[in-house]
Parts: structure tokens; sequence; C-alpha cells
């Protein structure tokens, strides 16, 4: 490699990669920090400064063409720019919801949120790869720092077996993912991702190790956002690690790691002839949609039914990718901002309403009868969470829906779509039971602990509840944040091969 | 000011008002109690509105204006956008709307004091004129039709706004499903029209409409006439109205007289040169105007419910509307929405102070220990009011004298002109016209008779309910009375606007003719039919005597017998009408025979055809899906067994099948 040049564009480096840069410091600021005045709780004023100065730099930079940083190994500016905002935006919304439920919990540790930061600063890495080699080092830097969080009420049997059984099972699908890369990089002599595009285009020809390759990276994807059956780490998981950071685990890491998945499709396979991967991709998302809403249905725990239906939105996303068009593409990445704000908001309203000082491991949606009426905002903007993640309209949810199957209809997989959409239909009886629950029970028939709690919200949790809820009803009619088809993503890069 | 910001402003403040008092509130029920708060911006978000409304009058406008402000999502060539259009037409409606509008929210707020969902009711009445406002100033069909729906729902929740009452969520739903048959129709025209023109945007639909086949055109018509009739309570569909009377007063004068009522009005106005298109449509829409009005008329003299009166009225006014249209007098149909804005939002609110003053004397009965039930509503137990509520007393006879078509008010210029206008286009050969003329001319006998009866009864004679020497109702606050002497003095002079034909002898333009229709080169939003035959000055001149004299005989015989009969007048008309008057009392059993021919058969039909069908198809199927699901989700679950290691075993098989997908 040559560095000679490496004086000459380090400025250029710096303003692109930016936002990662300011994530790092940040995380090692906290963490020093924390090591001479322990638990300071100026660190999560750190930790969201570092995501509200990347957001700003991120927006800054939405017009600015596209290209790469740091000698190819990142994207930087234009569609780079909206994954991070998505991916910042979620760690933003967690700290600021984690403050206060930690101090309840009494693990108000400081390095919490270094660990967000670092895990935010891998996202990132991995959200904007240019390389394989990125990729990798972003998934695990953000998958390790999760591990940890995951068991952070170490005292709590869930909070082991969290982050135990996440550690065991994402150890082993890395090892998949890397021994999918080491097979890429011998069928295609390279680990940058527009190489591998020109090289298809150069040989030709396709070798089984290549095709082995590509499976074994695919699962390793497929691990992280969960789809089935990579997903039975998820409901697990998430119900022992404590919620606001069940909540990033289910946006920014997912967002993530589909973003990267984007990348490689978008980058590094277009030249290829898109039916090959099409069928493994169309034939996860039906299993996934399907079996993530037929699950969803019989849980009686909140945090689970979250996560059983985190993992249908999975499905949904995979339905884009499955189309392997531009608009595929960009109805993944366009979904992937939605579904943050409706699940960060979900789990941020779960998190305001836990009263079993068990993480809500052992809380059933039932316990909360009535709620509503307690908690008017609370209610209110859970109601906007639950249509939205049904996919009705005018919220979010439906505008994303309608983004990911589309173009899935246009390119031939109506009957995907259709299974999508009967699927979210399934969806609405889960969705709708919490609202029925939390409006249309009387507080009479709640538990007798959540009749004697009092549910204090801090104004910055309700801030951030409410601005998703407030986001949720008017990003649909925001043609700017909608049209990426025609902003990032050009249809001239697919040249398919000779 | 910049016209968009001042378009946005004027539909968006009453929306801004609806969150206002209807989140702060929720979220805080401290607020609730607040009424002066909630009142003021409730009241605010409607009156600002109406001078932004009046700036953009004083602009002019003579060329139609579109504000375009975002566009949704496109398919293809189709594509719908939020735009409003400012023209002569969107903005008489608006003014109408918002000026009306802002004098009965200052209204509600003397009349809903104390009521427990003050908030509420100022929350649905500022959503209703933000959907009010839609419907008028939307420049294509869909958006329109998305402010019909929306009114149709603050409709319907105002109509349920006492819900406890099982009487009047019965009420709230009848309206809703009667309107939704409407709707459907509305619905069915614009998918007709999107097939046939490719866009709902009016100027396209205009355009286009002449290539049209007659078929189309004349379906694309009449569906959007069913659609109007719903909204507008016409036959067959009115028989909503009168029980949306279960609502509270201003709510009956705002939506249910002034505004909501008339859009099936605005509807035709606006597609007039597509209407017109459609000369036997045009036949049907007159005749079923004519009809309603008379029909409408006949039941009001036998009713005694006051408000049931005045809704009967509106339907019948409704129809005269309709009249209007049918002989192509678009403009004058729009000329007696607002004369009626005028007069009838007077005339209910007026009974809303009456009802208001009748619930204190009911409130003193009770404390006196009066136990047999009393009826606020009825005319019956009221008389000789006007002494105790002068001010209620004098706007309600002016409101009375104007609908009955006295000359020189608002109602006799308006209706005048669709007498005249009907002849006019008999007089030009068509034959059915002078039927709607002469159906038109017996009901505004019948008008003047059943209104000046409803005053008589109301104000004047003796007290007739109980303890009248110990109890007696007040005069209501100036809340109440301020918005009646502003309507009462527009129902008097209001009619100006539109000059009989006559008056361009003495050099007096009709002002509403040439800013809605245009005059010379100028062409208006509103198109007319255009007449070969010119009636003559002197045939004019009969007409309009013709017309002053059964104003003023329907008055006077009404005045004469009720002053000397009182209540027992109504006993010598049954007598003298015998079976007919009990068909106006039960309204020609209309909801009887929706019952018997529509209700049950289906109802009933379906309980014995359909119930096994149901119970066991249907319901069996829908069951048996569901256990099917939950039973999947059982089984599923026992996969998830929390061994780690058979979630790594399942990751194991996932990669297998992955590879077994991607490797050929």
């Amino acid at each position: 490699m040559d560095i000679s040049g490496a004086y000459d564009s380090i400025l250029y480096d710096i303003a692109g990669g930016f936002s990662l840069l300011v994530l790092l410091l940040a995380g090692i600021v906290c963490i020093v920090w924390d090591i001479f005045e322990n638990d300071e709780p100026v660190l999560p004023f750190v930790a969201a400064m570092a995501c509200v100065v990347g957001i700003v730099w991120e927006v800054r930079n939405l017009d600015a063409g596209s290209s790469t940083v740091f000698y190819d190994s990142i994207r930087a500016y234009g569609l780079a720019s909206y994954i991070n905002i998505t991916i910042l935006l979620s760690a933003l919304a967690t700290v600021i919801l984690s403050v206060p439920y930690l101090k309840r919990i009494k693990h108000g540790y400081g390095e919490v949120y270094a660990l967000i930061v670092f895990a935010t600063a891998g996202a990132v890495m991995m959200g904007t790869a240019n390389s394989l080699v990125t990729v990798f080092v972003g998934l695990e830097t953000m998958s390790i720092s999760l591990y940890i969080l995951a068991g952070l009420v170490r005292r709590d049997e869930g909070g082991i077996e969290s982050a135990l059984k996440y550690f065991l099972l994402g150890a082993f699908s890395t090892g998949f993912f890397l021994y999918g890369i080491a097979l890429l990089y011998g069928a295609t002599g390279t680990m940058y991702l527009p190489e591998m595009a020109s090289g298809f285009i150069e040989r030709g020809e396709l070798t089984l190790l290549f095709w082995a390759g590509i499976a074994l990276f695919f699962v390793g994807f497929l691990f992280k956002v969960s789809a089935v059956p990579f997903h039975m780490w998820t409901p697990d998981v998430y119900q022992g690690a404590p919620t606001p950071l069940t909540g990033y685990m289910s946006t920014a890491s997912k967002a993530a790691a589909f973003a990267a998945l984007v990348l490689v499709l978008y980058y590094g396979l277009a030249p290829m002839p898109v039916a090959a991967w099409q069928t493994a991709l169309a034939v996860v998302a039906l299993v996934t949609m399907v079996l993530g809403n037929l699950l969803a249905l019989v849980q009686n725990n909140a945090k689970r039914m979250l996560a059983y239906s985190s993992i249908a939105h999975a499905g949904y996303v995979l339905v884009a990718l499955t189309a392997g068009t531009s608009q595929g593409y960009a109805g993944a990445v366009y979904y992937l901002l939605i579904y943050s704000l409706m699940n960060i908001g979900a789990f941020g309203v779960m998190a305001l309403l836990e009263w079993d000082d068990k993480e809500g491991r052992l809380q059933t949606i039932d316990s909360l009868a009535g709620i509503g009426f307690r908690k008017p905002l609370l209610g209110v903007a859970m109601g906007v969470f639950m249509f939205s993640l049904i996919g009705f309209p005018p919220f979010g949810g439906f505008f994303g829906k309608v983004a990911v199957f589309a173009p899935a209809i246009e390119a031939g997989y109506t009957w995907l779509a259709i299974a999508g959409v009967l699927a979210s239909a399934l969806s609405g009886y889960y969705y709708l039971r919490v609202l029925y629950v939390f409006w249309m029970r009387t507080e009479e028939q709640a538990d007798p602990a959540v009749r004697a709690r009092a549910f204090p919200v801090s104004f910055s949790s309700a801030a951030v509840v409410v601005t998703c809820a407030l986001v949720l009803l008017v990003i649909g009619f925001i043609p700017y944040v909608r049209d990426l088809t025609q902003i990032y993503f050009d249809a001239s890069v697919f040249a398919t091969m000779p | 000011m910049d016209t968009d910001l001042l378009l946005l402003l004027i539909v968006l403040l009453p929306a801004a008002g609806a969150v206002l008092n209807g989140l702060l509130p929720l979220m805080w029920p401290q607020l609730r109690r607040s009424e002066a708060a909630i009142g003021a911006v409730g009241t605010a978000c409607v009156a600002v509105p109406f001078v932004l409304a009046l700036v953009l009058f004083f602009q002019g406008f003579a060329e139609p204006y579109v504000g375009s402000f975002y566009t949704w999502m496109g398919v293809g060539d189709f594509s719908v956008s939020v735009a409003y259009r400012v023209d002569h037409l969107s903005l008489i409606m608006a003014l109408v709307v918002t000026g009306v509008g802002a004098l009965i929210h200052l209204y509600s707020i003397g009349y809903m004091h104390g009521d427990r969902s003050f908030w509420k009711f100022f929350a649905y009445l500022n959503l209703f004129i933000f959907m009010m406002l839609n419907l008028v100033l939307a420049d294509n069909l869909l958006l329109m039709f998305l402010g019909w729906e929306g009114v149709g729902l603050c409709s319907y929740l105002l109509i349920g706004f006492w819900y406890e009452d099982f009487k009047n969520s019965q009420a709230a739903t009848k309206a809703f499903v009667v309107n939704r048959i409407g709707d459907f129709a509305f619905l069915l025209a614009m998918f007709i029209l999107v097939r046939e023109v490719g866009s709902l945007d009016f100027a396209e639909v205009f355009a286009a409409a002449g290539e049209m086949t007659a078929g189309t055109l004349n379906a694309v018509v009449f569906l959007l006439f069913i659609g109007a009739t719903g909204k507008s309570a016409q036959i067959p569909l009115f028989v909503w109205l009168p029980d949306a009377m279960a609502g509270p007063t201003p709510v009956s004068a705002l939506i249910h007289a002034a505004t909501m009522v008339t859009s099936g009005l605005y509807l035709l106005a606006r597609m007039s040169s597509v209407v017109l298109m459609a000369p036997t449509v045009m036949g049907l829409i007159a005749v079923t105007g004519a009809l309603t009005a008379l029909v409408a008329a006949t039941i009001a003299i036998a009713q005694t419910d006051i408000k049931r009166v005045l809704a009967y009225s509106t339907v019948s006014q409704l129809g005269f509307m309709f009249m209007a249209s049918g002989v192509g007098a678009f403009f004058v149909a729009i000329f007696h929405v607002v004369t009626h804005a005028f007069f009838k939002a007077c005339l209910f609110l007026g009974s809303g102070s009456v009802i208001h003053g009748m619930h204190h004397v009911e409130h003193d009965l009770r404390r006196a220990g009066y136990k047999d039930p009393f009826d606020p509503q009825d005319m019956r137990t009221m008389g000789g009011l006007g002494r105790f509520m002068p001010r209620t007393r004098w706007t309600y006879l002016a409101a009375t004298l104007a609908i009955s078509g006295i000359p020189l008010t608002a109602g006799f210029f308006s209706k005048d002109e669709i007498l005249f206008k009907a002849f006019e286009f008999g007089y030009d050969g068509h034959l059915f016209a002078w039927f709607v003329w002469s159906v038109g001319i017996g009901t505004a006998l019948l008008t003047a008779f059943y209104m000046m009866r409803s005053y008589m009864l109301t104000f004047e004679g003796s007290h007739r309910w109980p303890m009248a020497q110990r109890v007696h109702p007040h005069e209501s606050p100036w809340t109440i009375t301020a918005p009646l002497v502003v309507l009462a003095a527009l129902s008097l002079v209001g009619g100006f606007i539109g000059l009989p034909k006559l008056a361009e002898k003495a050099g007096l333009a009709n002002w509403i003719h040439g800013y809605l229709v245009g005059h010379g080169t100028h062409h208006g939003p509103v198109v007319e039919a255009a007449a070969t035959a010119h009636v003559s000055v002197g045939i004019e001149v009969v007409l309009i005597v013709l017309g002053s004299l059964i104003a003023i005989g329907g008055v006077w015989w009404a005045w004469r017998f009720y002053a000397l009969h009182e209540l027992t007048g109504d006993e010598r008309i049954r007598l003298r009408f015998g079976g007919l008057y009990r068909w106006w009392q039960r309204s020609y059993y209309w909801d009887e025979f929706y019952d018997k021919v529509a209700v049950r058969p289906v109802v009933g039909g379906a309980e014995n055809a359909f119930a096994p069908f149901d119970n066991r198809v249907v319901d069996g199927l829908v069951n048996a899906v569901a256990r099917t699901a939950q039973q999947i989700s059982r089984m599923a679950r026992h996969l998830q067994t929390g061994v780690v290691q058979a979630y790594a075993l399942a990751i194991v098989l996932g990669v297998v099948v992955v590879i077994a997908l991607m490797v050929r």
C-alpha cells in the first residue's frame, strides 16, 4: 500500500470521517474520565454531544457527493451521511433514555456511555464500509461493546443469560462471517467493494469458492439482523438486557448491519446477475416475516413481543433487498430510518413503564391495564408507535412499507410482497393488543404493583418519546427524506456482467 | 402578504386550534376547566382566518390562483397534490364558513358553559372548520373528498356529542351510515374520472369533460349528484338530518344548516361546467330538489319540536338550492347558500337561546317540586317567550321574515331568483322546469306559513309551561345574543348582493352574478345555462309581485291563525287535513319505509339466510385460521428452548440451507 500521499489527503480524510473520529474521541474521553471521576454525571452529556455533533455534521453533508476516505476504506457524504444519521439518532435517543433508567436500576456506570459510543463508532464504520475489512472491524467493535452492555446487570440471571448467549452465538456467527470474507478474497483477490465489482466484469466467470464465500458472508449479516433461522438469540438477549439498550440493539446495530449489506450488494456485487442470490434472500425473507409475526402472537412479555416484531421487520427489509434494484436498496435504507424511530420509541415507552426491577423480564403486557389514562402522553405515543409498526397510514411505518414492498412487486416478486402484507396484517393483532390493554381496560385490572407505582417520566425521556412520535406523524410527507433513489442510488452503476 | 402564506394560515389555524384545544386539556386535565381560554383560542382560530379570507377577497382573484403545497406520491402519470384553489367561488364559501363559523364559536362559549367536555367540543368544532376549508378550497376532487369525509366524521362526533344518551349515538350512527351511501357514489365518480381523464385536478377534469362519451358523463354527474344528496340531505337520503338535531344546537346551526349540508351544492357549482353537459341528470336534480322542498315543508308544518321544524326547513331550503342547480343557475344556488347561512344560523342559534331559557325553566320547576316530564324543546309548552327574551325574539322574527321571503330581506332576493330562473328555464323550452317552478311557488307559501307558526307558538300568545306564574325564562348572556344580532342584521340586508334582473334597468348590477359567473368577456368559476329566450320585463314584474304576495300572504295567514287559536290551531289543521296530517307528522313514514324495505330484510335476511353460513363457514374459517396460527406459534415456540447449543445448531442448519440455495 502506498502511503506517501497520506499527509496530502489527511484533512480531506478527517472531514469525511469526522463523525466517526468524534465518536472515537468521545469514547476515549469517557473511559479515561471515568477512571479519575468514577460515574461522573457529565459522561452521558459527553456521549450525547458527540452524537449531536455527528448528526449536525452529517446533515450538513447530506448533499455532498458520495466519496471514499482513509484509503478507500470507508464511504463518506451522501448515502453514508444518511445511514450515519439513522445510527446516530438511535444512539442519541438511547443515551438520553438510559440516564434516568440506569439511575433507577442503580447501574448508572460511566463506562456504559463509553461503550454506547464505541458501539456506535463500530456501527458507523460498518454502515459506511467500503472494504470487507472495515465491515468486519466495525462489526466486531460494535458487537463486543454490545455483549458487555447486554450483561450490564451482572447480579440478575437474565442479564447473564442475555450476555452469554449473545456472546457465544455472536462469536459463532462471526466465524462464518470471517470465513466468508476469506473465501471472497480468495475468489476475487480484493477486499475493496468497487474492485470486486470490476473484477467480475473482467473475469466473466464465478467460481464455487466465490459462491460459498458469499453464502457464508450473508449468514454473518443475517445473524446480526436476526433473520430466521439465525434469530433465536434475539428474544432471549432482548429480554434480559436493560430496556433502552435493547432498543439500541434492535435499531442502531440492525441498521448498521443492513446498511453494510446494502453497500456490499450495491457497490460490490452490482454487476453480478441479481437472480443469483434473490432466491436465497426471498426464502429467508419469507420465513422471517411469517415466523417472526407468528411467534410474536403468543408472547405475553412486552420485550419478547417487540423482539419477535423486530425479527418480522427484518423480514420486510429483506423483501426490499430481494428486489435487487436501486429502488429496493433505497426503500430498505428509508425503512431503516423509520423503523429505528418506531422501535426506539416503543422500547423507550416500555422502559418508562417498567416496574418489575428485572429489566422487564417478568413483566406481562396485561399488567399495564389502563395505563394510558394515567400516563396519557406515553399512551398516545405508544399508539403512534404501534399503528406505525402495523404500517397504518398516515404514520411513517406505512410509507416505509410502501417503500420496501413496491420495489419487490416491480422486480416480479409479487408473491413475496403479498406474503409480507398478509404477515403484517397478522401483526395488527399483537400491536393493537398493546393499545387495547393500555386504553380499553380499566386500571383496576392492572397488576397491584403497577397501581402502587408512580412511573415518573423525566422531561428528557418524554421529549425523546414525543419527538419520535411526532416525526413518525410527518416523516412520510417529507419528499426529501423519501426520494433516496433519486438522490443517492444512481441506477447507472448497474452494468451487468458480460 | 403572500397568497400562499395567507392560504396556509387560513387552513392551518383551525387545525392548530383543534390540536391545542384537543391535546393540551387531554394531557393536563386541570386545563379542562379554563373555559375562557379554550373558548378564546377556539374562536380566534376561526375569526383570524375570516379576516385573512377578507384580505384575499379584497385582492380580487378574478383569475383562479392555485397554491400547491405538497405533492403526494405519484403513481405513473397520476399524482395528487395538496393544492388550494382561490377563486370567487371558493372565496365566497370560505368567507361563509369562517364568518358564520366564528360567530357560532363565540355563541358556543356561552351555550356550552359548564359542560364536562367543553374542551372537546371546541376541538371538534375547530377540526370541523379545518375540514370544511379543505373541502371548499381544494383544487382536486381527492382533497375535496378528504375534507368531505372529514366533515362527515366531525358531524358524527358532534351529533353523538352527548353520547351518554343512547338516542344520540343512534342518531350519529344513522347520519354516518346514510352519508356513507352518498360518499360511495362520490368515490365511484372519482374512479370513473381517474380512468377517463387520468387526473382529479379541477382544471384537467373541466378540460377533458367534453371528450367523454355522453354515457360516461351522465354516469359521473349522476354519481356526483347522489353524493350531494347524501351530504345535503335530499330525497332519498334526507332522513339523517332531522335526527342529527340530537347534537348541541350550535352544531345544528353550523354543520347542519349553514355549512356542511351545503357542500353538495358547492360540489355541483364547482363542477357546473361538467354538470351542464348532462341535461338529463339536471332535470333529475331539479325535480328531486323540488320534491324534497315540498315534502320537507309539509312535514315541518306538523312538527312540535322547535329544532325539528328548523331541520325540515333546512332540508326544504336545500331543496330550493337543488332546484336552482337543476335549472342551470348554480350561482343562484350559491347565493341562496349564503343567505340561508345567515337566516338559518340565526334561527338555530335563536332556538338554542330559547332552549337555554327553557332549561332554566325546567331547572326552576324541578326545584319547585314539579315531577312530570318536561321537554325544553317542545313548542307546545312555550308561548309568549318574547316578553322575557326580547333580543332573541326580535332576531328570530327578523330571520323568520327573511326565510319567508318578505320583500327586501335576504331570502326574498335569493328565493325569488331561484323561482325566476326556474320560470326562465321553462320559458326556454325545458318543460320540467314549469313543474319545478310551480312546486317552488307552493313550497314558498308553506315556508312562510310554517316559519311564522314556529315564531308565533314560541314567542307570542300565552305562557303554556307549568307554573307559569312562578317561573319564567331569562334572556341569554351577550355571547349568545351578540351573534344573533349580527346574523339577524345580515338576514335583513344580505340579499342586496344579488339584485333581480329588473334592477339592471336602474343601472344596478347583480353583484353575485358578476362575481361568480362573470360578465362580458370575463368568465368566473361558475358556469350557467345559456338562455335563448328572454323573459319580458312585464312578466318579471308580475313574478316578483307574485313572490312577494305569497310570502306576505303566508306570514299574515299564519300570524292571524295562530294569534287567534294558538295551540288549537294545530288541531284545526289536523282536522282539516286528516290522514294527510298524520303522514306529515310521521315524516311520510320514510324511516318506517326504510326499516321495512332496507334495514329489516337485510338484517333479518342476513340472520335467517346467512346465519348458518356465517356461524359455520365464516366463523369456522376465521377461527380455524386463528387457531392454526396460534398452534403453529406454540409448536414453533418449542423450538425456542433456551439452550444455546440448540440455537447454534439452528444456525448451522441455516448455513447449510443458504449455501444450498446459492451454490449451483
